[in-house]
């Protein structure tokens, strides 16, 4: 019964302590960088889009609000045709980043994009694609992989030997 | 039976079989590369190894692969023993060395073997810190795609490419750690079943290069089972769409029909539904001389309705040997049996019931392709089947090794021990006779080829005959090269265990295929068990035979006597069927052409009325192959608004002018009302509903989903559209839905959308789909033989033997040459085949060639149906003296020939 | 006639007045518990957000009046009309003042035990015609705990009414003119705090409503006004039990310097404060330890309170 009151008494007292909102929107809240807001689609340091269209995003998706169209360009780049998230389904869990393995997904710290009619919130490629690296400045998808592209040809990438001369009679 | 004890417990397997494969039907997750159920066992990958055992007293153990072991009685192994475990991780980290870091840009990705094995074994991490080894790509042409640095040398591709389908222009080259599949330069990979490579290859070295331009993920891709449209063989395929286009055909396994194989007209020929050429709305031609406008679907019907309602006894149906029974079934009931034509000309269709009589009235049966393969002798009569039925051709190269089996069986060399049996068997092959008109590379492990005209290969298939049977009449003046010829085929072929004759329409000649009857019942009588396999034009043309109907030119000729003025075609080409001057005048006597097809072709030009038929994607049905064998291919994707089934149309047709002849046909609401008037209209389809799972089939009260269980995209790939997420259409005709959700187990064989299997993302997923690996699928349904089998029939022989083809001075008899890629209609209007499909050529015997002055490449004149072509010629020993082969590509059919035409030189500019 | 037309300016002042209140009650509560859980609560409409309740009041208004189609139609309409109407006429007895009184009855106090008695019918009907088991549930639970706690609530004012010797509240008032009755009354007032928290089925004991269990109990299918109903019938409630309180025991009006308006509404104010400080403080009783705590803890009590109470009037005053 005491306990009871003294209860109470504790509730009755935080009449006198500071309230902990935060007046948002005359007060803008501070939102750390790994904070999932809205998506976007990056690029790599050399300006060219970061993403291949390996799908795994949208597998990943649980609400399956992503689709894409893998393409490739004339020397073997691939890169999506199209691109679509459906942002009145995305759930921001942030999945479709950590299945990225290009980095060429992330959240960003942006929320504020309610909209009054639910087809705006449909965000295509050219919505979604930035100029810039966003939070992972190095990665370059491409000078990994052992596919041959525009510009690097087999043998360049990162730890890759040049490519073996089948005529050789060398041992 | 043997039993083998595996992690201490005892089971029971096939002795003939390895361990490896024994392990695998007992359901263990045995990782392995190189191993394959129809290749055979090399132990070149290393992965699969196991710990063996002396006996119960030995602890110690020793690896060994187990696709290399026998499953010997006694046999004691671990699967799951430490050392066998870490050997096999190591051996994928060796694998995984040098395997490039691009799944996300691979398109083997999501169902790459390579990964399934890998987190099999449990490899995560990569230790090797050095730089990796790199191989510079091939263009191997417009179907396959290759990434050499992705490779981890498992010699499947060359053991497939060179060992099983014959191919030459691909090896392994280089030594060590530089080996290197490929060709010996760039150029397209010229044989007709390189596109298993896709599939064979367990990583992504080889891809479906058609694929690419609409790439798509295993995952995301709605599969139905289908059965191959392009030839009479009526292969089993998985038909994947995606975002409305088909996107890719993989094999579906079935144990009697296509096993683990397709040949690259099957796999790259079904980009014509994505054609732009498809009609996808009702179109009419207000003027016969002006445009199509598009129409509504009501409003068409509307105006169709009274049409066929005023005057039903004046309209004609022409149906089609490449549309389904169901949709045929429906324009015969709708127009009525009397004025059904099967739309094939009365010589076209003659050969074909000529074939359904034979294989009716036995005793010889129809031999599926698991019979080809497993026959010990073959004779091929007027057949090019690397042409007309390429996988009965990789069968019939699979039968040349069952005679020099007994070799191997005899040194005791188990039959999966792929090397030492290739070793063995060296350069033998089993008897193979090819009698056929022209040459293909096929022909090269021919034990004796014989090449001639049509009428002197029926004489020789008579002559056969006769030898087999003194009873059996004979040719009339046979030269001695025949005779000879046909004793060697018949001491040969009654010998054996199993033999089989071959033969079809290509030579489009009665006596060819009534002598290749003739020689299959000699043997039956001389009580050897013979079988038959009669190739036939096109992927329905058996059903349409059994159905029944008036010929072309009877339809043509109704209408020219006014009996009729309406003529309703279904999926047919009147131009391919009939000459251009018969076709024309048909269509243009008649007052309204209205036509239900897929593709705009020329007779389509010609029509009033276009209704857009689906295609064998857009649409359920059932195809009847060369043995008679009745099979279901499903609808894959719901098709655009307007386009729907043919029979679905008609049955509107019916509806809308309130037909009062079949009242029955108005009640027709699913395929199973259609398929249950057709068993009961007509007695030889009473089993057809056998076929495949009624539409009321469910597992666990669930449909069968068509979309895997990780299809994705579902709320965002409509959005543009439609906001609300639309409902999954409803499928009316079939136990499988257009959905994600439903039974996730394995159904009956007729209705696996996909093969997938916990840890198994590849197609080797089938092995779990498979009663005993390489055996029959579980809950088997092959589809139903619509020829019975028969016991002991008395045998009455053909007797026409024609006469010894003469060469004329003033012309020459054009042969129709087929082609794989450009000859079958559909196919050849897929984007990708266009670089494979060869034009027009005439080919001809050089000596005819020099006496009419012709060089190689020169082009000549020809008179087909009254109408001159031009072509290049093309010389070639193996044609007869006397005869010049046309190739069936682009604007020629074979509709006019054989036909005899002066050759005039053109003189080039 | 006459009389009923000269006290129909009292009437609709009374209306008024506690409708009104009710109302701002929604916005003071949630200021309220704010405060208490250290942060604003509505602040964004008009000053202190006090125009919150006139955009509640606007929404609650727009909302779609309905009636599921598989409710008992009649029934459904009437349930909240009923807790209005008679927490309403509760009010009709409250002395506010020493002329603000809408009907002075001599039996005032058994009135305002008849209403609220009345209105259990409110929540038993809604849960019944709602035709949703989680409304049904509701319902039962309801009567079966207005029921229980309407037997002490009655016998721990018996003290009041043998230490005034009236059921005229107006009386009761006036006897407390030297001593509030809190204090003689300790027991009996804190059984009617009790009771009273129960009658309006407020935190602890809204497990009528409570939503984590039964989606929100009577009023599950109750949407736009007719739930708005229930909302100001609770409100109303929580006015009425606090003014009884007053009036009962701490002295009604009676106060120094200040007009006795002043006085009755400081003290009604406290209480109503108090109800929502509980709310802020206390969790949910489970359905067994409420009805122990009624019949097993509470009852009791109310009678030793009746008999002591009972004891000492007969000591201090023996009957003639």
């Amino acid at each position: 019964m005491l306990k009871l009151l003294k209860g109470i008494w504790l509730v009755f007292l935080h009449a006198f302590t500071r309230p902990v909102t935060i007046q948002y929107p005359d007060v803008k809240p501070y939102l750390p960088p790994r904070w999932r807001g809205r998506i976007i689609l990056s690029r790599d340091p050399d300006g060219e889009e970061r993403c291949v269209g390996c799908y795994l995003c949208s597998v990943a998706c649980p609400v399956d609000c992503i689709a894409l169209q893998a393409t490739e360009d004339e020397h073997g780049r691939r890169y999506p045709a199209w691109f679509r998230i459906n942002f009145s389904r995305c759930i921001f869990c942030g999945y479709c980043e950590e299945a990225c393995p290009t980095y060429a997904i992330q959240l960003t710290t942006d929320f504020e994009m309610s909209e009054y009619d639910r087809r705006n919130l449909v965000y295509e490629k050219e919505d979604l694609l930035i100029s810039g690296t966003g939070k992972y400045p190095g990665y370059n998808f491409y000078r990994v992989s052992g596919v041959q592209i525009g510009g690097k040809d087999k043998g360049e990438a990162e730890h890759e030997a040049s490519p073996i001369d089948l005529r050789s009679l060398m041992p | 039976m043997a039993g083998i004890i595996v992690d201490d417990r005892p089971y029971q397997v096939d002795e003939r079989e390895n361990l490896l494969q024994a392990c695998l039907s007992l359901g263990f997750n045995l990782p392995y590369f190189c191993w394959h159920p129809a290749l055979g066992s090399v132990g070149a990958c290393r992965q699969c190894a196991v710990k063996q055992f002396r006996n119960e007293q030995d602890r110690q153990g020793h690896l060994v692969m187990a696709c290399m072991t026998p499953a010997a009685d006694g046999t004691r192994i671990s699967i799951e023993d430490p050392e066998a475990k870490t050997f096999r991780a190591s051996v994928i980290e060796w694998m995984m060395a040098n395997h490039p870091h691009d799944c996300p840009v691979c398109d083997e990705g999501g169902e790459c073997h390579l990964q399934d094995m890998t987190v099999m074994t449990g490899h995560a991490y990569r230790r090797f810190r050095f730089n990796k080894r790199t191989f510079r790509n091939q263009d191997l042409g417009p179907f396959i795609t290759h990434e050499m640095n992705r490779c981890i040398q498992c010699y499947r591709c060359v053991r497939l490419y060179r060992d099983y389908a014959g191919g030459r222009d691909f090896d392994a080259f280089g030594s060590r750690n530089h080996v290197y599949f490929g060709r010996h330069e760039d150029g397209t990979l010229e044989n007709e079943f390189s596109g298993n490579l896709v599939e064979v290859c367990p990583t992504g070295v080889f891809d479906d290069k058609t694929l690419m331009p609409h790439y798509t993920r295993k995952w995301d891709l709605q599969t139905a089972p289908s059965v191959c449209a392009h030839c009479s063989l009526g292969c089993n395929t998985i038909a994947g769409e995606r975002y409305g286009t088909l996107r890719r055909i993989l094999n579906r396994y079935h144990n009697e029909v296509n096993g683990y194989f397709l040949c690259d007209r099957g796999r790259f020929g079904y980009g014509f539904v994505n054609s732009e050429e498809r009609i996808r709305r009702p179109k009419s031609r207000p003027s016969r001389d002006g445009q199509t406008i598009p129409i509504d679907k009501d409003m068409i019907l509307r105006e169709l309705g009274p049409l066929l309602a005023d005057k039903p006894s004046r309209i004609i149906g022409i149906g089609s040997p490449r549309a389904s029974l169901e949709s045929n079934f429906a324009l015969r009931e709708l127009v009525g049996p009397e004025r059904f034509s099967l739309g094939l000309s009365v010589r076209d269709a003659g050969l074909n019931s000529i074939i359904l009589d034979i294989l009716r009235r036995g005793p010889a049966p129809s031999a599926s392709i698991h019979d080809v393969e497993q026959a010990d002798a073959v004779l091929i009569l007027g057949e090019d089947l690397i042409n007309t039925a390429p996988r009965l051709a990789l069968a019939v190269r699979q039968s040349a090794r069952q005679q020099p089996m007994e070799i191997v069986d005899k040194l005791g060399i188990p039959r999966w021990h792929d090397a030492a049996v290739r070793e063995a068997a060296h350069a033998r092959f089993g008897p193979l006779f090819i009698a056929a008109p022209y040459s293909s590379w096929f022909a090269d492990i021919a034990t004796e080829t014989y090449h001639a005209a049509p009428d002197d290969l029926a004489r020789l298939g008579f002559v056969v005959a006769h030898e087999l049977d003194q009873a059996a009449p004979t040719a009339s003046t046979v030269n001695p090269t025949i005779g000879s010829l046909a004793k060697r085929i018949a001491a040969v072929l009654g010998q054996a265990e199993r033999p089989l004759v071959i033969s079809g329409t290509a030579c489009k000649s009665e006596a060819v295929i009534q002598s290749a009857a003739n020689v299959a019942w000699a043997l039956c009588k001389t009580g050897t068990p013979a079988k038959l396999c009669y190739c036939l034009p096109e992927s329905n043309s058996l059903g349409l035979a059994m159905l029944g109907g008036k010929s072309l030119e009877e339809a043509f000729s109704i209408v020219k006597n006014g009996a009729a003025d309406t003529v309703l075609i279904l999926e047919n080409d009147l131009y391919r069927r009939a000459d251009a001057l018969s076709g024309d005048a048909f269509l243009k006597t008649a007052s309204k052409v209205i036509i239900l097809d897929t593709l705009e072709h020329d007779t389509t030009a010609k029509a009033d009325v276009l209704l857009p038929a689906g295609t064998f994607a857009e649409s359920d049905g059932t195809l009847v192959n060369n043995e008679g064998r009745a099979q279901r291919f499903y609808q894959v994707f719901p098709a655009e608004a307007d386009i729907q089934e043919s029979w679905r149309w008609i049955r509107d047709l019916a509806v809308a002018s309130g037909h009062p002849a079949q009242p029955n046909m108005t009640a027709w609401n699913t395929l199973d009302d259609v398929v249950l008037a057709l068993s009961e209209a007509i007695p030889v389809f009473r089993r057809l509903a056998e076929a495949a799972p009624p539409e009321k089939f469910r597992m666990i009260g669930q449909k069968i989903p068509r979309q895997t269980h990780r299809f994705t995209g579902r709320t965002s790939m409509h959005a543009p559209l439609l906001m609300h997420e639309p409902k999954p259409v409803k499928d009316p005709d079939s136990p499988l839905a257009f959905s994600m959700e439903g039974y996730l187990g394995q159904p009956p064989s007729p209705l696996i959308t996909h093969y997938w299997a916990p840890g198994w993302n590849s197609v080797q997923a089938l092995n779990k789909f498979q009663s005993e690996v390489g055996g029959p699928l579980r809950q088997e349904n092959p589809g139903v033989r619509l020829i019975e089998s028969f016991g002991k029939r008395t045998v009455t022989y053909f007797t026409d033997a024609p006469k010894p083809f003469q060469a004329l001075d003033h012309g020459w008899l054009i042969l129709p040459w087929y082609q794989i890629f450009g000859t079958d209609e559909l196919s050849a209007r897929a984007s990708a085949m266009a670089e494979r499909i060869p034009g027009p050529t005439l080919m001809l015997h050089p000596e005819d060639a020099a006496t009419l002055r012709f060089k190689a490449g020169e082009r000549t004149e020809l008179m087909l149906g009254n109408r001159s072509h031009r072509v290049p010629v093309k010389l070639d020993a193996a044609v007869p003296r006397g005869t010049a082969a046309l190739t069936i590509v682009s604007d020629f059919t074979d509709a006019v020939l054989p036909a005899w035409s002066p050759l005039i030189r053109v003189a080039e500019p | 006639m006459n009389e009923v037309a000269s006290r129909l300016p009292i009437i609709a002042g009374v209306l008024t007045m506690v409708v009104t209140l009710s109302a701002l009650l929604i916005w003071l509560e949630r200021r309220l518990l704010g405060f208490w859980q250290e942060r604003y609560g509505p602040n964004r409409v008009g000053p202190f957000g006090l125009l919150q309740v006139v955009a509640d009041m606007i929404k609650i208004f727009m909302k779609e009046d309905w009636v599921p189609p598989f409710a008992d139609k009649a029934v459904f309409v009437i349930a909240p009309a009923v807790i209005i109407v008679t927490v309403l006429m509760s009010f009709a007895v409250v002395p506010f003042t020493p002329s603000i009184v809408v009907a002075d009855l001599n039996v005032g106090l058994l009135f305002f035990l008849a209403m609220s008695s009345l209105s259990a019918y409110s929540v038993v009907l809604a849960g019944w015609a709602s035709n949703n088991k989680y409304s049904l549930l509701g319902g039962l639970r309801a009567s079966a705990q207005m029921l229980s706690y309407e037997v002490f609530m009655g016998l721990s004012l018996m003290g009041v009414v043998m230490l005034t010797g009236s059921f005229n509240l107006g009386d009761i008032v006036e006897a407390q003119r030297d001593l509030w009755f809190c204090i003689p009354q300790i027991l009996g007032f804190i059984i009617f705090l009790i009771a009273g928290l129960a009658e309006t089925k407020r935190i602890p004991f809204d497990i009528p409503e409570a939503e984590a269990e039964l989606v929100a109990g009577f009023h599950t299918e109750y949407s736009g006004m007719k739930f708005g109903m229930f909302f100001v019938g609770e409100y109303l409630g929580i006015i009425l039990i606090s003014a009884m309180i007053t009036v009962l025991f701490f002295g009604g009006w009676q106060g120094p310097w200040l007009p006795p308006a002043v006085w009755f509404w400081i003290k009604t104010f406290l209480f109503i404060c108090l109800f929502i400080l509980l709310r802020a403080a206390l969790p949910r009783l489970r359905f067994d330890q409420l009805m122990t705590f009624g019949w097993k803890v509470m009852l009791p009590l109310a009678l030793v309170n009746l008999a002591v109470t009972g004891a000492l009037v007969l000591i201090g005053h023996p009957p003639k």
